[in-house]
């Protein structure tokens, strides 16, 4: 896959005006992680509804196209779900997000780095501790 | 002198064989070699030659395969300490400058740093000559204190001059700064230390391989470089020391080949630098690291040095004319060693890197493990080029062109 294809108008758009940036007034959940090869940096907030849903999520950070447009487009799918969504949700439906299913081994982190965030702030409040796949399942 | 007559890169680009494959089926443009660098048929020869006719172990085998291998050990010793005007017996073999500076830490510190003292460090350096000393700090209770730089990526001196007042126990400082490129003036840094009551902590892993180091002229306590940023293997490096330092410091880690005699409750220490080597060493790294700074004398440090000033000059030429470019460090190519880091508008450096590397392109993207350096930049990561030896006038204009690539597909 070319880097044309990678950095599409649409991930430089959310990369440059990234959507849902910024943070909450009032959050339930706050989760924070880098990427310690890059320096990437993502930490996200949700509100949480009484049903169990995500009401409001903001994410703030740093970081390359690819780890911001992929946080920013997580958050805008994730507003509205279960919680229980952020469970099932997967390393492969990330990358069909970004319309990228062939990044390199180095570079998926980036793009998983939100995710991550998303699962460990979203476990930690219901009670279960998550487990990082992205670290193994990068390959 | 008569004028050093440049290398011939066609040429030796010829002894690298991975500088023929292609990358994205295009040519390996490889410039990376701050991180690690490319190893050329000699030294991978001296590999297979040690493994394939007189593997075994050293010093202590008394046979003729034993007697081989301790012979290329330590021949490969006295050439390495030659290579950097040091004496065999004050160069102590280690993994690389990473566990040189730790070695240090533990070998020298636990006995010559106590509670309250100051250590020196800088805001230029690389992790590994920062984080040995932090935590050495902190088990004795010690400060450490960093020397900022000047806005063109220099060291303040006179910032040093001020931590030197406190009557710092360490100063351990970059000979060239594997972001900015800063060459740091380490002969008059140590002299000033070393007035000041400090031992100095030189870490060359960005010179030794790259212009003539003398470690007697620059006139430090410890100079401590790695194998594989100079042709050589990994896993293989070099701590030189003041002899009399080396004589009177504890053993790093204890087992064996560092003893002299071992009795149930307590153990003697064999000679300096063996002291300092316990357990089977690198034998093979060693006789690579031989080979390797066989090979850079045979060119001559001086040339080296001649080529990658040329070099230096001609990529910030080329780069300063690519809109949106801001390079980092020194401006003058003379004081700089062969690294230049930048960014190119705001398309972040790993995205940089990505786009470069479908052009055969070998940068490296990040914070080059010097994050405190990222603060004072007030970046979060750079892109770095970084030249060696095989590095030509085509490998920058293929950088140039990948680089104005970039900016169309980040519609900059």
């Amino acid at each position: 896959m070319s880097s044309a294809d990678i950095y599409r108008e649409m991930i430089l758009e959310y990369y440059r005006n990234p959507h849902n940036f910024g943070k909450l007034d009032k959050a339930d959940i706050t989760a924070r992680d880098t990427n310690p090869l890059c320096g990437d940096e993502v930490e996200m907030q949700i509100a949480v509804g009484p049903d169990s849903t995500i009401q409001q999520i903001k994410f703030t950070g740093k970081g390359c196209a690819i780890s911001v447009a992929s946080a920013s487009m997580l958050t805008e799918l994730a507003k509205g779900k279960p919680l229980e969504w952020v469970k099932g949700l997967s390393k492969e439906d990330v990358l069909k997000m970004l319309g990228s299913p062939e990044l390199g081994p180095s570079r998926i982190k980036c793009a998983l780095l939100g995710m991550k965030v998303l699962k460990t702030g979203v476990y930690a409040y219901m009670g279960a501790h998550y487990e990082d796949e992205g670290a193994n399942s990068a390959r | 002198m008569p004028r050093a007559e440049a290398l011939d890169v066609l040429k030796l680009r010829g002894d690298f064989p991975i500088l023929g494959r292609k990358v994205h089926g295009k040519r390996l443009v490889y410039l990376d070699n701050a991180a690690t660098t490319q190893k050329p048929r000699q030294v991978i020869e001296a590999l297979v030659d040690y493994y394939s006719r007189y593997n075994s172990n050293v010093h202590r085998s008394v046979h003729a395969l034993g007697e081989e291998a301790t012979e290329a050990y330590e021949s490969s010793r006295e050439r390495v300490a030659r290579f950097v005007g040091a004496s065999p017996r004050g160069l102590v073999f280690v993994r690389g400058t990473t566990e040189a500076a730790n070695l240090v830490r533990f070998a020298w510190g636990d006995r010559a740093v106590r509670r309250g003292d100051t250590l020196v460090t800088t805001l230029m350096e690389h992790h590994s000559n920062i984080v040995p000393w932090q935590m050495l700090a902190k088990r004795k209770g010690a400060r450490l204190r960093f020397v900022g730089l000047l806005p063109d990526g220099t060291l303040d001196l006179a910032q040093l001059e001020g931590a030197l007042r406190e009557s710092p126990r360490l100063v351990a400082v970059t000979h060239c700064s594997n972001v900015l490129g800063t060459i740091n003036d380490v002969r008059t840094i140590c002299s000033k230390a070393r007035d000041a009551g400090a031992t100095t902590f030189v870490d060359g892993a960005q010179a030794a391989p790259h212009m003539p180091v003398d470690v007697g002229a620059i006139g430090c306590d410890f100079y401590a470089f790695s194998g594989h940023k100079m042709l050589g293997p990994t896993g293989i490096g070099a701590l030189v020391g003041r002899r009399d330092l080396l004589e009177e410091m504890d053993p790093f880690q204890g087992g064996g080949e560092m003893i002299r005699e071992v009795f149930m409750d307590h153990a003697t220490w064999n000679d300096v630098p063996h002291k300092f080597e316990a357990g089977t060493v690198n034998i093979a790294g060693s006789i690579g690291l031989g080979a390797a700074v066989d090979y850079l004398s045979r060119l001559g440090m001086e040339r080296v040095r001649a080529h990658e000033v040329a070099l230096m000059k001609g990529a910030m030429g080329a780069l300063s004319g690519i809109e949106g470019l801001a390079p980092y460090g020194p401006r003058g190519a003379a004081s700089r060693g062969g690294v230049l880091s930048f960014n190119l508008g705001d398309i972040h450096p790993h995205d940089l890197a990505t786009i470069l590397d479908e052009d055969g392109i070998a940068i490296r993207s990040g914070h080059h493990c010097a994050q405190p350096l990222m603060g004072w930049l007030g970046v979060a990561a750079t892109s770095r080029a970084s030249f060696y030896i095989y590095n030509a006038e085509d490998d920058i204009q293929a950088l140039k062109a990948s680089l104005e690539r970039a900016r169309k597909v980040f519609r900059l």
